[in-house]
């Protein structure tokens, strides 16, 4: 009798467990990962003129199922060089910004987890304030500063410097910058994060034996904090690959980026298929910085 | 030995880093107040772009329409981020946790064009199947949001639940305390700092998101940021100054009081540790 009871209220538990685990589970699958499934349909599509705008997949016709898989949308990605060209732009660009942002943001996260405790905070409030406010206005921010008419021209032609206005606005520099700054933050958060964890007597133990501070830095606080390189520099690399609103805002015609190339196809092109075709493309290229990215994140959730 | 210390290499970077986060955002704000219409030509002080940005009803009408699905998507997001840190940090293993724990950490990089497209792509097919979503709108957004938000929410409180001391969920368990009893009655306040920064965070990247909202959005739906972008494509206006101005105002607000806060916990827990 009291068996029974116990395994009912065992079978219960269960059951509430599934549930539990369920929730979230059910809708991340619903929103997030079926929907690639979707692009990856749309596509091997054909683009046609109907609401939405892309033939269908399957057809019974004369008692027959037709499968269509039209490679045409990634042969057509192959053929045209205006691809390739934005495929490799945006991988060139994210990845130069992806490193000024570790060299400017592992001294900034050093210093930070360096200064006294009751600093520390105030510190890191300061770095991610920015990131809180607005991404488009901080972007906004640097037209007003590179423009032929802007801030640093005004400066430099005041100063005497210069006496033309130098092209800044509408290049590949205004695009890496406009990255460095919007992306900083997601840079010092993971790096400060793993340099504060650091054990201190390490550093002591390396220092009591006559380990000089550089051979310290090089040999025991690096190697400590590769898990916080590896997940800052993917933080501003992956989603640095796809961006659309800093291209479209400060770059120009010579600065071909993937991410604003899918916005065109799909907004003013109206061609889902290829859109959904340079989406799968550039998932693939971004398969294994994800994979990394998730690799060192899901050690966060261990114990 | 008392002397100045000489400013180190990495001091200097914080330094600079610092100001160049900062730089951009306080020309900003310095231009709101220029009376000349052009942005880069100081003309006097003037407060005519504030008046001007409580007239325009666009903006006014758009920026009620983006805190209304910040606060529901946010609300959202918590309840799905908080239970997926608690089953991944807590239910040991299970099937279907690398499945999960792969959704959770992914939409924190994935591109927002990818995300935005791959879900119109699903409404406009269940619009299909089902009959729903018959026209996107404030319900689509909410739902595009919530989802990535959640991811966000996950960490945050993944992070706080690895610190808590697992013995006394335990403790309670081992004494008859049910599950469901005691999470709610335990592990939730303990937790509850983590959710509020969690619910912050995901508002504010709710408030913030143009490309995913963009794509999952009607005809009848307008949040801030994409009538920010329509603007700010036709070039620089000292309106929106005026509004970048009010928002930092406001973020800065809020950091301070979370910042005295959580000093002064701080400094009460010291206290309590001292008189023990």
């Amino acid at each position: 009798m009291k068996l029974s009871r116990s395994s009912a209220l065992l079978k219960r538990l269960q059951l509430g467990r599934r549930a539990v685990i369920a929730f979230p589970l059910v809708w991340l699958t619903l929103f997030f990962l079926l929907p690639f499934a979707l692009v990856l349909k749309i596509s091997l599509s054909e683009a046609a003129i109907a609401i939405p705008p892309y033939g269908p997949l399957l057809e019974y016709v004369d008692q027959t199922l037709h499968v269509f898989l039209n490679l045409g949308n990634y042969l057509f990605l192959l053929s045209d060089s205006l691809y390739i060209a934005a495929y490799w732009g945006s991988v060139k660009t994210a990845f130069i910004a992806t490193l000024a942002c570790l060299l400017l943001g592992y001294p900034m996260a050093y210093a930070m987890a360096r200064a006294p405790a009751r600093w520390q905070l105030l510190l890191l409030l300061l770095v991610m304030l920015p990131s809180w406010t607005s991404f488009l206005i901080r972007v906004y921010a640097w037209m007003g500063i590179l423009s032929n008419s802007g801030l640093i021209n005004n400066l430099l032609i005041g100063v005497g410097l210069i006496d033309s206005p130098l092209r800044m606005m509408n290049t590949q520099f205004a695009v890496t910058i406009g990255i460095v700054y919007a992306y900083l933050p997601f840079m010092v958060l993971p790096l400060y994060a793993h340099l504060t964890r650091m054990d201190n007597s390490l550093l002591e133990a390396a220092a009591d034996l006559g380990s000089r501070k550089l051979n310290t830095f090089i040999k025991v606080t690096l190697p400590l904090s590769t898990g916080g390189i590896v997940a800052g520099s993917m933080l501003v690399f992956i989603p640095a690959v796809g961006e659309f609103v800093i291209p479209e805002l400060l770059g120009g015609p010579d600065t071909l980026m993937i991410g604003k190339v899918l916005w065109e196809e799909f907004f003013l092109n109206r061609d889902w298929p290829v859109a959904s075709a340079l989406a799968m493309v550039m998932l693939l290229l971004l398969l294994v910085p994800i994979v990394w990215f998730h690799r060192y994140q899901s050690r966060e959730f261990q114990e | 030995m008392i002397r100045m210390r000489r400013p180190n290499f990495s001091t200097v970077m914080l330094v600079l880093g610092l100001l160049f986060l900062y730089l951009p955002m306080f020309v900003l704000v310095v231009y709101s107040f220029n009376a000349s219409k052009l942005v880069t030509v100081w003309a006097g002080f003037s407060t005519q772009w504030y008046g001007e940005l409580f007239r325009d009803q666009q903006i006014l009408s758009a920026v009620w329409t983006s805190l209304r699905i910040a606060f529901f998507a946010a609300s959202m997001a918590v309840c799905l981020g908080t239970v997926a840190a608690f089953v991944m940090t807590r239910f040991g293993h299970f099937r279907g946790k690398t499945a999960l724990s792969s959704m959770v950490t992914a939409p924190l990089v994935m591109p927002e064009v990818i995300t935005g497209l791959s879900l119109l792509l699903l409404f406009v097919q269940m619009a299909q199947i089902t009959g729903w979503p018959a026209d996107r709108g404030m319900a689509t957004i909410w739902i595009a949001h919530t989802t990535f938000c959640s991811a966000y929410v996950a960490v945050v409180v993944a992070a706080r639940l690895r610190e808590v001391d697992h013995s006394i969920e335990e403790a309670a368990m081992d004494l008859g305390s049910p599950p469901l009893k005691t999470f709610f009655s335990i592990t939730l306040p303990i937790i509850t700092p983590a959710l509020a920064a969690g619910w912050l965070l995901a508002f504010t990247l709710s408030l913030d998101d143009l490309v995913i909202a963009s794509f999952v959005s009607g005809p009848g739906a307008n949040t801030l940021p994409m009538v920010v972008f329509s603007s700010v494509r036709m070039g620089v206006s000292p309106k929106i100054n005026a509004l970048a101005t009010l928002i930092i105002l406001t973020v800065s607000l809020a950091t301070l009081l979370a910042w005295f806060f959580m000093r002064r916990n701080e400094t009460k827990r010291k206290a309590a540790l001292q008189e023990v």
